[in-house]
């Protein structure tokens, strides 16, 4: 099996992952960019334990709880922003400066 | 078989979570929801208590460290003192919540599920062994806190604090997380002990670089949790939206866990790269201090000055870590660090609960947080004017109060090393310890010696009675943090006893 390949995937949607939530202004899509670095961290778990071919399978179970904790965090993210939209007509995280230094 | 003896603090605290649930559906008086709460969290310390003194008691079979489900999950000294630590901060979190909720239209059981399922993964926390464990708790820990944050539903700050705190947090998580996989993809182990024997000599084989960046990046997202400077910029914002009692939850048990993450994490599992950890936690440690205390210097709201110093503090704590930079440091001087860390994590809790205590009991008669809004405290209110005295000067670690022992420890565990780096540490936090009592005893003067303000309505202030949960909570840090600074021994027994954890170098 070739391990670098998917280490490298990896590494590039993690990378894509942090740039995104850097860049993007609306709330959904810096949680969608998390979510893409969490998707990241699976693919490097799952490629890892199929190398070590590794006996509890730890790899993969990490992964299983990665997924469904990632689950319960977009629930409350989407609270939040949906909370913020409905008081401010606006998700974007930008216009949260009401606190500076 | 399952030791249902060493795992009792958690099937306690779970029953706990469930209960308030249900209280929360009968048709009774909200506020009985946290007088559940509070008893459960008083039930689930005598369990802690009694593995504590195990060999002391006839029915407790003492079998030392008790280890469960392949060495993942551990109940040893250490982790039985923070359980101890967090369930008892806890306790003092709730009661501070309790008036704060009932004086407004708030949703209360909800919020005591939440925080109770929050500490329920830092006491997780303090027993993880193995990378899946320690995620999971941290994840218990964090989540329910950006819901709390966020708690006053139509204030603008408070839902800016939540969404901060929030993405922060996920961002943090998913760098931990990457991080712990390049680890598990250089060692292939997830307990602490089996990376600790597949990384003997890692440095020097290929994957050497990989084990770096997966250490560093690891180390990055616990950095956010503690917020150490250069990763805290959510925390001066989320301390002032957030409603008080939840700024004192995460400043106090988030942060807290975070450390213990750390400490588990550095000790055991990262224990042959020390050096490593040691030099990044070294740059974090005198970052936090230094930009912490210059930043707070300039603040004008209390919230956002104990936040400030919370950063602040949060470096006082990291010191010991950075004692592990100089590469002679010997089993001792790590013992002597771990140590150190642990007496100032108790002590910072007492003193960090006692300040935000006042800053509700002053908040609840002003309505607002501004140091000139405080100023002739002491003329209507001589007593909680004595309490917030008390507990800043233990902050800037005055004798006789307990703050001086937390900060002697932590200078004597760097200078004990006798490294140019870890001397050169101790050096960087006494000027800031100077720097840290200015700004302390700036307010603490606003408040005895300024006269009050014409806009405060002093006279009326006179009769304002303080909630009794809230007393209750403040008289309960008060002596803490006398106690302990008269008498230190009190803590440092208990901090001697989880010393042997750090003694596998």
């Amino acid at each position: 099996m070739i391990l670098s390949q998917f280490v490298i995937l990896g590494a590039a949607l993690f990378s894509i992952g942090v740039y995104g939530v850097l860049t993007r202004r609306n709330a959904v899509l810096v949680l969608l960019s998390v979510e893409l670095m969490l998707a990241a961290v699976n693919i490097n778990f799952v490629a890892f334990d199929v190398y070590f071919q590794d006996a509890i399978a730890g790899g993969q179970i990490f992964s299983l709880f990665i997924i469904a904790v990632a689950a319960a965090e977009v629930g409350i993210g989407l609270a939040i922003v949906l909370l913020i939209f409905r008081n401010r007509q606006s998700a974007n995280v930008d216009e949260l400066d009401l606190m500076k230094l | 078989m399952i030791d249902y003896h060493a795992l009792a603090p958690e099937i306690l605290l779970t029953t706990t979570v469930m209960a308030v649930l249900v209280v929360d559906m009968l048709p009774v008086r909200k506020y009985w929801t946290a007088v559940v709460g509070l008893l459960g969290l008083f039930v689930t310390v005598i369990p802690v208590l009694t593995l504590g003194f195990c060999e002391s008691l006839d029915f407790c079979e003492a079998t030392g460290v008790r280890t469960m489900f392949g060495e993942s999950y551990v109940v040893d000294t250490f982790s039985l003192v923070l359980k101890g630590l967090f369930i008892g901060s806890a306790f003092v979190a709730l009661l501070l919540s309790v008036g704060y909720l009932e004086s407004d239209r708030f949703w209360q059981g909800e919020f005591y599920f939440l925080m109770l399922a929050s500490v329920l993964g830092a006491v997780v926390m303090a027993s993880s062994r193995d990378l899946v464990t320690m995620f999971v708790g941290l994840e218990l820990v964090t989540g329910p806190t950006f819901l709390m944050a966020g708690w006053r539903k139509g204030d603008a700050r408070s839902n800016e604090a939540a969404l901060k705190y929030f993405i922060i947090g996920v961002l943090s998580a998913a760098v931990l997380l990457f991080g712990m996989s390049l680890v598990y993809g250089v060692t292939g182990e997830l307990t602490f002990t089996g990376i600790r024997q597949a990384s003997v000599g890692v440095l020097d084989g290929d994957l050497g670089g990989l084990f770096i960046i997966g250490v560093l990046f690891t180390l990055l997202g616990f950095a956010f949790k503690v917020s150490a400077v250069p990763f805290h910029f959510w925390t001066p914002d989320t301390y002032e939206g957030s409603p008080t009692p939840v700024t004192a939850y995460l400043s106090v048990v988030s942060k807290t866990a975070g450390f213990v993450g750390l400490l588990a994490i550095c000790y055991l599992a990262f224990a042959e790269v020390a050096t490593l950890w040691g030099a990044g936690l070294w740059i974090l440690a005198a970052l936090s201090m230094t930009v912490g205390n210059l930043i707070a210097l300039r603040q004008t709201n209390v919230v956002r000055l104990l936040g400030y110093s919370s950063i602040a503090q949060g470096g006082f704590i990291l010191v010991p870590f950075g004692a592990a930079i100089a590469a002679n440091a010997s089993g001792a001087d790590l013992e002597e660090a771990f140590f150190a860390t642990v007496t100032y994590l108790l002590i910072y809790a007492f003193m960090n609960l006692g300040a935000f205590a006042v800053v509700i009991a002053v908040g609840n008669r002003l309505r607002s947080a501004e140091i000139d809004d405080w100023s002739g405290l002491f003329n209507y209110s001589p007593a909680l004017a004595g309490m917030l005295g008390l507990f800043f000067f233990s902050l800037a670690g005055i004798p006789p109060l307990a703050g001086w022992f937390a900060k002697f420890v932590m200078f004597r565990s760097v200078l004990a090393v006798g490294n140019t780096w870890a001397t050169a540490l101790a050096v960087i936090a006494v000027v800031n310890s100077v720097i840290a009592f200015y700004y302390y005893s700036k307010v603490v003067i606003s408040a005895f010696m300024r006269p009050v303000p014409d806009h405060v309505p002093a006279a009326e202030l006179r009769h304002y009675k303080t909630a009794p949960s809230l007393q209750f909570a403040l008289v309960l840090t008060a002596i803490g943090v006398i106690l302990i600074g008269i008498f230190p021994t009190l803590v440092a027994e208990i901090g001697e006893a989880t010393r042997t954890f750090a003694s596998g170098f």
